[in-house]
């Protein structure tokens, strides 16, 4: 039986403190990077270079970048508020930062002196913990919007908060979904069910993912979504006044936040730190003490944590992170920004009542699949995999070719779709 | 309309599909992204192959005594259509005619390489060579020493019977 060997309250203060400071400096060194990591990708993507002049490959640069930030002129607006003006970058960085502490990295270590979790505060609310604490972030946003004293910086901000309070909604839904199945909401419990299911959650609630994928986008003010920001229209939108490491600071934020988002998918839809196609890694703590899993009769099977198996997982963990972070920089510089009515009709008409419905429905096949008594596993995935995948490609199919979402040819032909257009001519004048 | 307009057929209403569209541009840029076509010059240490017609900064063609090849005869002042080369020429006890002075102020040539087509003893040549930045203006009045100095290579005349210069 997995001897279950509790920190001494000196000892869990004292690995909290560590694992305090290794998340945060593990953290802040890949935000650092992905500042690196996107100037270098969107260089590759349009057939540049990117910055590869400070250390090899440009290693450095996020080192001189600090420099330079920490060493430049601070201005501050002359009409400005000032106090809520210095709050705002600060304000807006907190709450991404914060949000990491829930997410667990990887498999509990053994230590002299008990068994560590490898996360920094189990907390039992997990995800309302970051979904209360990452829409805070917005604070920070508005307010700096509108203590600059500037109508660019105040649109960005307003644009912001209503981006925000439109995607909440959309992102709390889908997030549901992952609740349904996992029947708690600390984050451990969710890698714990994943392994359980044996398939991550990516494939029975695969339209879960993409409503979630969609909203993150727009929670982190990530491009398409960029309508804080919005270069072409606000200038830089609400930090258009701030300079030197304040400005810096909102940049800390967002890449922060980007990192939680793609450690959060990672852990709601990809597993977290469970490796695939191995059972050796799933361990959970249960009363009893660590196990991997239930026998036959329902009895825990006891588990032993150990150090390779932790680092293994820390690896995976980095690896599905990874490639989300990689992903947010490729979507960036793949797709334009939407129009601000698109953002609203996308958020209120087209992922709230499809997350709506899309609860329903695994709740009603969650409800089917527990009448015949399927038992919690391969076949209960499987079945939510095809009721999923079904859903999936029928919204899809549903939003697609200008259906329910449209550019600006389409305002143009309202009413008159049916009208048969002389297809010879080509252009624009054509369809009037 | 000017002939090189480029009439972009918009597809009607439904008949674009956008999933389509997004994923064809992910892919796009994916391709991209491992594989970037190579465009950058790293310039100060990858060099620019120069034209062999470029046209740059002049030099000045020495003998094997280290006298200049300018006989002094005074085309190149004549033909310069920026009126940028001084020329005061002078005659030994021999006869021979040579510059006393000779200057180029290279802020006013066009670099049309005129007064190299026009040396009837290929003495004043215009080079293939860029690097010219100076720390005062003028510097940028190149004396008879600092033309016989330089030497970058010279510019390939052009040639009637190979316009291309293949």
């Amino acid at each position: 039986m997995g001897e279950m060997q509790e920190l001494s309250t000196f000892w869990f203060v004292t690995i909290g403190a560590v694992k305090v400071l290794a998340v945060f400096t593990v953290v802040m060194v890949v935000v650092a990077y992905m500042t690196l990591a996107e100037r270098r990708v969107s260089a590759f993507i349009q057939d540049r270079l990117g910055p590869n002049r400070v250390g090899p490959f440009g290693l450095l640069q996020p080192i001189a970048d600090g420099l330079k930030n920490i060493i430049k002129e601070e201005t501050m607006p002359g009409t400005a508020a000032k106090f809520y003006f210095v709050l705002g970058p600060a304000l807006a960085i907190m709450p991404a930062v914060v949000t990491m502490a829930v997410i667990p990295f990887a498999a509990p270590l053994p230590t002299p002196v008990g068994t560590v979790d490898m996360v920094v505060a189990d907390v039992p609310i997990g995800i309302l913990y970051i979904l209360a604490l990452s829409s805070l972030a917005v604070y920070g946003i508005v307010l700096s919007g509108w203590a600059s004293n500037n109508k660019y910086a105040f649109l960005g901000g307003l644009r912001a908060s209503a981006q925000m309070i439109s995607y909440e909604v959309a992102l709390g839904l889908s997030v549901i979904a992952v609740l349904l199945l996992v029947g708690n909401v600390t984050l451990t419990e969710t890698v714990w069910q994943q392994q359980q299911l044996g398939m991550w959650f990516v494939f029975p609630l695969s339209l879960a993912f993409i409503f979630f994928l969609i909203s993150a986008l727009a929670e982190t003010n990530r491009l398409p979504f960029d309508m804080p920001e919005a270069e072409s229209e606000l200038i830089t939108g609400y930090h258009t006044e701030y300079s030197a490491m304040k400005f810096s600071m909102f940049f800390i934020a967002e890449y922060a936040h980007v990192v939680t988002a793609s450690a959060l998918l990672a852990t709601l839809f990809f597993g977290g730190w469970d490796i695939p196609f191995w059972t050796g890694d799933d361990m959970f703590r249960h009363e009893s003490g660590w196990i991997k899993g239930f026998d036959e009769a329902g009895a825990p099977i006891a588990a032993t944590p150990s150090v390779l198996i932790t680092l293994l997982t820390l690896g995976a963990f980095c690896a599905k992170t990874g490639f989300f972070l990689l992903l947010y920089i490729w979507i960036r510089w793949t797709l334009p920004r939407f129009r601000y009515d698109q953002v609203m009709h996308l958020g209120w008409k087209v992922m709230l009542p499809g997350a709506l419905g899309y609860i329903m429905l695994v709740a009603g096949t969650m409800l089917v699949l527990e009448q015949l008594e399927v038992p919690f596993g391969m076949l209960y995935g499987g079945v939510l995999t095809g009721v999923s995948g079904i859903t999936t490609l029928a919204f899809l199919f549903f939003v697609d070719r200008d259906r329910v979402i449209s550019g600006a040819h389409r305002k143009r032909n309202v009413g008159r779709r049916r009208v048969p257009v002389a297809r010879e001519a080509g252009g624009p004048a054509a369809s009037n | 309309m000017a002939i090189s307009v480029k009439v972009m057929r918009r597809p009607e209403a439904g008949r674009t599909s956008y999933m389509r569209a997004t994923l064809k541009g992910m892919s796009l840029t994916f391709k991209h992204m491992v594989r970037p076509t190579k465009v950058t010059l790293e310039y100060p240490e990858e060099q620019p192959d120069l034209h062999p017609r470029w046209r740059g900064t002049h030099r000045m063609e020495v003998h094997a005594d280290g006298r200049p090849k300018c006989v002094a005869c005074g085309l190149c002042p004549t033909v310069c259509p920026a009126n940028c080369i001084r020329l005061v020429g002078g005659e030994d006890d021999q006869g021979n005619r040579y510059p006393i002075v000779y200057e180029i102020d290279e802020f006013r040539c066009i670099f049309c390489g005129m007064c190299q087509e026009v040396c009837p003893v290929e003495a004043i040549h215009v080079g293939r060579h860029f690097e010219n930045a100076e720390y005062t203006r003028d510097r940028f009045v190149y004396d008879l020493d600092r033309l016989m100095e330089q030497d970058h290579p010279t510019t390939l005349l052009w040639d009637p019977s190979d316009p291309r210069s293949e």
